[in-house]
């Protein structure tokens, strides 16, 4: 009881900040709209659609009922998690921000981005194998060493792991579906494969959950965890299966000139 | 996999199937491995209940092929109907080989199920406190069934590409 109050005031000590900070982001993306919406094509509704929808999945994975509820309830955990490392993700790739970012920046901020797009530190984190590895590998070390029940000792260190899980879930999205541009680009064929493997690597770490428990969680949360994650994070990886063959079929339309 | 422009009006119905006949198998192959997939978890684990997705807790390899399996059926399932919609798109869609990949799909894959993962490896039965010999005889039976008339539908097809390939000659 005593822990749990310390914790819940540590969250509630953050979230004020946090609020202020998605309904930025939701602002600067809508501004951004706008403003490049004057000089260029009207910007597709349904990607500002997106980027809210997709800001509110990752709010609500860390601040209100659900964050809260997930202190004590492993399930509740797991919402959160696929919110905030698939769900948001997806939804925020879709709304194309570098797009739009390039779109309303003036030319030589538009050049400087590109220029970091193009870096080499960026080329290796949007390769998809290194994605794969920091997204599904992260995953296993939080779930599978004494970091999980750590992480709800120390503020800081939760606060942190929430960060890494979205951060590579959106890293590891934008390194598999392409809808911005997209400097290092990988085929089809082996972003495919990389993903089949990281989607095997996400199953069996579920199964895993399923027979053993994380450290101070029971059997039957961790069972009911494993399941959703199990069955949820299907539901979501097949959606960006059929984005991905989309695009793919999109890509290799007979009037072109050479497919795959 | 690549797509040479030629002036499509030239191509016959049956030069177009030889163009794909390849792609025509592949793509009911996956499909058929996604569609025993997806049966066999949505009826028998989460429906009928008779067995779960985990249920020995000691094989660590019988996890990681688990985990593998279905990740490729998923895959195989998106894929392969999008492979579909490019057949149809490129009019070179031959059903009767399509048909005879699934089952050829479908069959391979229940009959690695029934032996290998259910027998071999012993991860899962289909059910279990029941006499368990009936159930594997069905499934096992019922996946060499569809194998056979796979081969046969591959086969039957095989032979009018091998005619058209032969009646093309014939007329240069």
């Amino acid at each position: 009881m005593n822990s749990n109050g310390h914790i819940h005031d540590n969250g509630s000590g953050f979230e004020p900040i946090l609020l202020i900070l998605f309904t930025l982001v939701i602002v600067i993306y809508i501004a951004a709209v706008v403003i490049s919406s004057r000089r260029y094509k009207k910007w597709p509704l349904y990607r500002t659609f997106f980027w809210i929808l997709g800001t509110i999945c990752a709010a609500s994975a860390i601040s209100g009922p659900i964050a809260n509820r997930a202190h004590m309830d492993f399930t509740a955990h797991m919402v959160g998690h696929l919110l905030l490392g698939m769900i948001a993700p997806i939804l925020l790739v879709l709304a194309a921000p570098i797009t739009l970012a390039l779109r309303t920046l003036d030319v030589p901020s538009a050049r400087r981005l590109s220029q970091v797009l193009k870096s080499r530190p960026l080329r290796i984190l949007s390769n998809p194998i290194t994605a794969s590895v920091l997204n599904i590998g992260g995953l296993w070390l939080l779930y599978t060493t004494g970091l999980f029940g750590v992480m709800h000792q120390d503020a800081l260190l939760h606060a942190l792991v929430h960060f890494h899980v979205f951060i590579v879930g959106y890293l590891f999205t934008a390194s598999m579906i392409y809808m911005d541009p997209t400097p290092h680009r990988f085929s089809f064929m082996f972003r495919s494969i990389v993903f089949t493997i990281s989607l095997a690597g996400h199953d069996i770490l579920s199964k895993y959950i399923f027979a053993h428990p994380p450290s101070g969680v029971t059997k039957e949360q961790a069972e009911n965890g494993g399941m959703l994650m199990y069955y949820a994070g299907d539901a979501i990886d097949v959606t960006l299966i059929c984005i991905l063959c989309y695009q793919w079929f999109k890509a290799t339309h007979p009037k072109g000139t050479l497919a795959l | 996999m690549d797509f040479k422009p030629r002036n499509q009006k030239d191509q016959s119905i049956s030069e177009l199937r030889y163009t794909y006949s390849a792609r025509n198998l592949w793509s009911g192959f996956l499909f058929g491995i996604g569609l025993v997939a997806f049966i066999d978890e949505a009826i028998f684990h989460q429906l009928l209940h008779w067995h779960h997705f985990y249920d020995k807790s000691t094989s660590n390899i019988g996890l990681v092929s688990d985990g593998l399996f279905h990740a490729l059926s998923w895959f195989a399932t998106v894929g392969s109907l999008f492979m579909f919609a490019d057949l149809r798109r490129r009019k070179g869609l031959w059903l009767k080989r399509w048909i005879g990949g699934v089952l050829l799909g479908a069959g391979s894959f229940q009959l690695y199920d029934g032996i290998i993962q259910h027998k071999l490896m012993r991860l899962h039965q289909i059910r279990y406190n029941v006499a368990i010999l009936p159930y594997d005889l069905i499934w096992n039976i019922a996946a060499t069934i569809m194998i056979l008339i796979g081969i046969t539908l591959v086969i039957q097809t095989r032979r009018s590409l091998l005619k058209t390939k032969e009646d093309a000659r014939n007329e240069q």
